[in-house]
């Protein structure tokens, strides 16, 4: 299982990309934390959910 | 009036901060990523902290339309934001070492703008330019501090504002949730509440204190 914005979902062995496709996230709008540290856009395809992964997905929205 | 001396301000600092914090502060360095609703309200607490060194970046010019909310004058209408931000500081801060960069944050310049910095805000207004913030700062610094501002819009209620760690050395302050939508609303009291805690966190940060 993978925490995701601190629910346990069954994302193990899935892309960064996927886990945001299936969340319905929108890729230029997010920030994307696994296990302490920002994972880069030109990552997101390559970089894979394990098992006991802690991730944060921040869905950013306008205003400033 | 004349302006108070170096020392006159450094003495003043000592006694709110106490001399430990009030050295820490003047030895730091900040820079902020947009200069409108929650970046004039961060340079300014800031400042007004005692900060020593401000890199403050922005395109734009001062609008009627932020006269409500951000850190500027109606005098200062049509003026640049580094520049009419400049000005103000000077007036609050006369020993800050102001320095600006007219124009618009991208991916290409952010490595070449943002190198010397350890502890960088982002103040942008728009969601995908927060985002490209955090990617290109993930991907070129990632040891650099980043304290982020999202979901400040709207009349909820204040005490939703709070600062979160989500990674080691990032921060993002805001209800998360509340966005601009056409026409909606932003309100200076919500937007400089979360622009409050991204200053704060900063502050924190240089006090040797990691934790929101």
């Amino acid at each position: 299982m993978v925490r995701i914005n601190g629910k346990e979902i069954a994302a193990a062995g899935k892309t960064v990309a996927e886990c945001l496709s299936d969340g319905g996230f929108d890729k230029t709008r997010v920030a994307v934390e696994i296990n302490g540290n920002i994972v880069p856009k030109s990552r997101y395809e390559a970089a894979i959910l394990a098992d006991g992964d802690s991730v944060e997905i921040v869905s950013f929205v306008g205003g400033g | 009036m004349a302006l108070p001396s170096r020392e006159e301000m450094q003495l003043a600092f000592s006694l709110r901060h106490g001399e430990i914090l009030a050295g820490k502060f003047g030895k730091a360095s900040v820079a902020v990523c947009g200069l409108g609703g929650l970046g004039s309200n961060i340079a300014v607490c800031l400042a007004r902290a005692g900060i020593g060194r401000l890199h403050l970046i922005d395109f734009d010019r001062v609008d009627i339309s932020n006269l409500h909310r951000q850190q500027y004058f109606a005098d200062q209408l049509g003026m640049y934001k580094t520049e009419a931000m400049k000005e103000n500081l000077a007036r609050i801060a006369p020993y800050c070492r102001v320095e600006t960069d007219t124009v618009k944050l991208t991916a290409e310049n952010i490595p070449a703008l943002l190198a010397g910095e350890e502890i960088i805000c982002e103040a942008f207004d728009r969601a995908e330019e927060k985002s490209m913030l955090v990617d290109a700062v993930a991907e070129s610094f990632p040891e650099k501090y980043l304290v982020c501002g999202s979901g400040m819009a709207e009349l909820a209620s204040a005490n939703l504002i709070r600062t979160r760690k989500l990674g080691s050395r990032f921060y993002l302050c805001g209800d998360g949730t509340n966005g601009v939508k056409s026409g909606g609303g932003l309100f200076a009291t919500r937007v400089m509440a979360c622009a409050a805690h991204q200053a704060h966190m900063v502050l924190r940060l240089i006090a040797g204190e990691t934790e929101p």
